[in-house]
């Protein structure tokens, strides 16, 4: 065993160097054996950085490489890529996560040092054993799947449909549109919402190439970039979506309702309903709790009004499996229950209201077809808008909701407009980033309308004088006037901030990708690849990475169609050949394996009565090798041997 | 049910009415309360911004003591509840503060190891005792009687008793389980201005009159407090709030427990009624509407 190896550490401007002494380091590597060449440079992932581990490789006949820098998550392909331009197999190069795993979580220097040369050592300790390993390639399915029909999932779905490939929208809802179909006009242009949104709702709905899956939810994902099997839970709608021609007449007909989850219980709907006239499939659905047929048996106007006998009360759910190369999650967000910050009086207070209770309340398809008013159906003449309900706060959600700013200014707008009313905005910093925001703001301020710095403490009907009977009291600390105020209003509207849905780790698991701290799914880089997930052929645009405005969700949107097109346009794609390999001649044909694979890549020959990878379904995890009684399988890339031998690396000052 | 009876200075001064209303329904309750053995100031809510250190050795001292007798604390005072929870969880969060606290206490031949529980009065009534039991003992409901349910901040805020202290319901469960009638008072977590009432009673008069503005607009005619300080500035101090904004308050104010032992059955003299500066009459039974 006599291996020719470089070490290339990486100086990573000081974000390693500023922690680790990089000389002593380099002196270290050269001491180990085997070791032919060791180096630094500020920035190895450079192209000079690069250009230096490929001349050794010509020039010194490497066959191992070891790049000392950060985690492999970040650089490892492309230091494989740099190495196969050298002519060196990609299996060859291995990689020491000396940021990640050291310089950045530790502080004292001399310390992070030794735990840099145990890692380095440990690197060694595997390149010693490591083998080239055969690329291999399979063919991509041209279709995707998109989950989630808001305007995220809907801009994906079209853009990825336009170029002639396959898409399947999955909607956990009876239509697609989700959040944006609530608004009313749209910030800071004031463009009408449903003007922009509805066209693009009936493009997907009539565009030959999306298969629209309305009420339904991704159950479960197999597979890998190229080739997904997918399950598709359709939910009983108890509408058979081939016979309804969407008349509406079951609607019409029937005597029972519920209140309305599209208006935010502000209005009522029918136990068979569309959740908005202009839904996407315009097909309704049963709500078997509100309808009196799953009670009694009886009743079924809908049935008997149906012109194309579209009603099926026994319908069930079933599950439908579609394969895809590439998969779009635009799941969105949810808002921030205000239930929860007492002080505000959210379900208490009659006149205190939530931020889409209000977007409905604006629209003039809404439950006061768009008219401001009270409860008691008066036009309020004050009204208070309290910013950064359950963001920036660190009780609840720490982060900014980004769109609460803007979305008060534009009902700021409206109310001005609509009822003359004094608007007051309690805000803590105004964040108008974006693209004519900030004239926005500049024409509210125009317009008269009060801004009070100062984070709302509570919201009382309680009267300490005249003044204030029958009004809504908002208690402030107004930080410009360093002064506590109480301002009495007629109506306050809460800027509810956005936050990751509640079943987002569930979703996360099903698609094998990751969250933050605050709930929301994880981007490949936060700048270099933000659509992109750690798991290769799985992409997320909208708010389902972070709150977003629309301009931004739509640019994240086309962004992932790009990104999912330019996997399909490759026809083919590499796999990992770092596999499982059996040994037929140790295989005792027991079997454990074939129910641990996680990937189901493991099969048993029944007349060799022994068990068999499938090199195209195996991640490599090695579940399979750890597990078998008779040391039969063998995990490429990391054998026994390979680990061992890395283990004694990192243990390189232990002793005996 | 046994427990290491706390007074704090007022039960035995100024707060008689609860101290003896207490002693009085806790055997029907089947309630030990032990008083500690000489226990003494908790340092109430001057001394702590007066000499920390020596505050909250004072309230260590109180807990050193029970720490013999193998029983939770409980309080009837707030503040005696608010030093006792604050100086627990201080004296696990900060060691420095402990070894300072630990020589004090060794000087006399103590030593706390931070494994007293305490508790408030209310909360021992309704969560450990339970509102099933006490409601077998009510012989005679307060039908009819209607109660502003006053909480204080001291047990809601910074360490709350069990329950949501942005918004309570432990006081009007057990205002109705009594028969009583829990009204709205919108401010009943608001502070009663505390001692504020003897340095800066200018402030202080304004959050009593807020408080008794929220409490009688709620159609109140008594207001139940679980406090002796609350009391004290809620009741003797209504002369001068109307005098200062020339209100006319004239509402009763009662401990939690003397309300129990008139449900209970109790003589006025055995809930201490007579104690009240101003007087609470009871009105005559009438039977429940139908």
């Amino acid at each position: 065993m006599n291996k020719k190896l470089g070490v290339y550490v990486c100086h990573c401007g000081t974000n390693i160097s500023g922690t680790v002494n990089i000389n002593e380091l380099v002196e270290f590597a050269r001491s180990q054996p085997d070791v032919k060449v060791a180096r630094d440079y500020k920035f190895m992932c450079s192209d000079p950085g690069q250009a230096l581990l490929q001349e050794d490789i010509k020039k010194e006949g490497l066959d191992g490489v070891v790049v000392a820098s950060c985690s492999p998550l970040m650089h490892e392909p492309t230091f494989r890529k740099a190495c196969e331009k050298a002519n060196l197999n990609r299996y060859q190069f291995q990689m020491a996560n000396i940021r990640e795993h050291c310089s950045w979580v530790h502080t004292d220097k001399v310390a992070a040092t030794a735990k840099a040369k145990a890692l380095l050592s440990g690197a060694l300790g595997k390149a010693r054993y490591l083998a080239p390993l055969p690329s291999k390639k399979v063919p991509v399915n041209p279709a995707t799947l998109v989950v989630g029909g808001g305007i995220a999932g809907i801009q994906t779905a079209l853009d990825i449909a336009d170029s002639g490939t396959k898409v399947y929208l999955v909607e956990r809802e009876a239509t697609i549109g989700g959040h944006m179909a609530k608004f009313d006009k749209t910030f800071p242009t004031l463009d009408c919402a449903a003007c922009i949104l509805t066209p693009k709702m009936v493009s997907v709905g009539q565009h030959d190439n999306i298969e629209l899956m309305t009420w339904s939810e991704v159950e479960e994902v197999t597979g890998y970039v190229g080739n997904f099997k997918v399950k598709v839970r359709r939910k009983a709608r108890y509408v058979d979506e081939e016979k309804c021609n969407g008349c509406g007449i079951c609607q019409e007909k029937c005597p029972y309702k519920a209140p309305s989850e599209f208006d935010h219980a502000l209005s009522k709907r029918k136990a068979i309903y569309m959740p908005f006239p202009q839904a996407v499939p315009k097909i309704p659905v049963i709500d078997k709790e509100t309808c009196v047929y799953y009670k009694t048996g009886k009743c079924q106007a809908c049935k008997k009004f149906c012109a194309t006998d579209a009603i099926d009360f026994e319908q069930k759910d079933r599950i439908e499996e579609i394969e895809v190369g590439a998969i779009v999650l635009t799941t969105g967000f949810q808002v921030f229950d205000a239930s929860k910050m007492t002080p505000y009086g959210y379900g208490r207070l009659p006149e205190v209201y939530s931020a889409l209770e209000f977007e409905r309340m604006n629209s003039a398809s809404g439950p006061t077809g768009g008219e401001v008013r009270m409860k008691n159906g008066q036009k309020p003449k004050s009204v208070a808008l309290v910013h950064c309900v359950g963001s920036r706060d660190r009780r609840f959600n720490e982060h900014c909701s980004r769109v609460c700013c803007m979305y008060s200014l534009k009902f700021a707008h409206l109310i001005k407009e609509r009822t003359g009313a004094e608007v007051y905005n309690f805000y803590i910093d105004m964040r108008c980033f974006g693209k004519g925001y900030e004239q926005f703001y500049q024409r509210l301020l125009d317009e008269e309308v009060r801004f009070v710095r100062g984070r709302v403490a509570s919201i009382t009907d309680f009267a300490l004088d005249e003044n204030e009977k029958g009004k809504l009291v908002v208690r402030v600390e107004d930080t410009l006037l360093a002064e506590t105020r109480r301002i009495p209003v007629d109506m306050v509207v809460l800027a509810n901030g956005l936050e990751a849905t509640a079943d987002a780790p569930m979703v996360a698991r099903t698609f094998n990708i990751s969250t933050g701290k605050d709930g929301f799914f994880i981007e490949k880089h936060p700048k270099l690849a933000p659509v992109s997930t750690a798991t290769d052929g799985v992409y997320i645009a909208g708010a389902c990475q972070g709150p977003k405005d629309i301009p931004d969700t739509v640019a994240q949107g086309s962004a992932a169609a790009a990104q999912v097109l330019s996997v399909l346009a490759r026809g083919e794609i590499e796999v990992e050949a770092a596999t499982s390999e059996i040994n037929e001649e140790l295989c005792a044909g027991c079997r454990i394996c074939n129910t641990l694979c996680p990937y189901t890549a493991i099969t048993f020959d029944p007349v060799k009565e022994t068990s068999r990878v499938n090199d195209a379904l195996c991640k490599g995890c090695g579940t399979c090798a750890a597990a078998c009684p008779s040391s039969a399988i063998h995990a490429k890339h990391f054998t026994d041997q390979q680990i061992y031998s890395e283990i004694q690396g990192v243990l390189y000052d232990a002793r005996a | 049910m046994k427990y290491i009876y706390y007074p704090g200075c007022s039960a035995h001064a100024g707060g008689r009415a609860y101290d003896e209303s207490t002693r009085a329904i806790a055997p029907l309750l089947d309630l030990t309360l032990q008083e500690l053995e000489d226990w003494n100031c908790c340092g109430a809510t001057a001394y702590m911004n007066v000499n920390e250190v020596l505050s909250f050795s004072l309230t260590a001292r109180n807990l050193a003591l029970a720490q013999k007798e193998k029983a939770p604390v409980c309080t009837p005072c707030s503040a005696c509840y608010t030093n006792l929870a604050k100086t627990n969880s201080y004296l696990g969060k900060f060691p420095e503060l402990k070894t300072k606290v630990d020589t004090a206490l060794a000087e006399a031949g103590l030593k706390y190891d931070g494994s007293v529980t305490t508790k408030h009065l209310l909360d021992v009534m309704v969560k450990d005792v339970g509102l099933d039991k006490i409601k077998s003992q009510v012989k005679k409901p307060l039908t009819g009687m209607k109660v502003a349910p006053y909480y204080g901040c001291q047990m809601l805020r910074p360490i709350s008793i069990d329950d949501n202290p942005e918004n309570p319901s432990v006081l009007e469960n057990l205002l109705k389980t009594l028969g009583a009638t829990p009204t709205k008072f919108e401010l009943r977590t608001w502070c009663c201005g505390g001692s504020l009432m003897g340095t800066n009673d200018e402030v202080a008069l304004r959050l009593c009159r807020n408080l008794l503005l929220s409490a009688t607009e709620g159609g109140a005619e008594v207001i139940a407090v679980t406090c002796p300080l609350c009391l004290t500035n809620l009741e003797a101090f209504q002369g001068r709030v109307n005098s200062m904004f020339g209100t006319k308050f004239n509402i009763p104010v009662l401990y939690f427990t003397q309300l129990m032992g008139m449900a209970f059955g109790l003589t006025d003299k055995q809930v201490a009624l007579k104690r009240s500066i101003i007087p609470f009459r009871r009105k005559p039974q009438t039977a429940v509407e139908t």
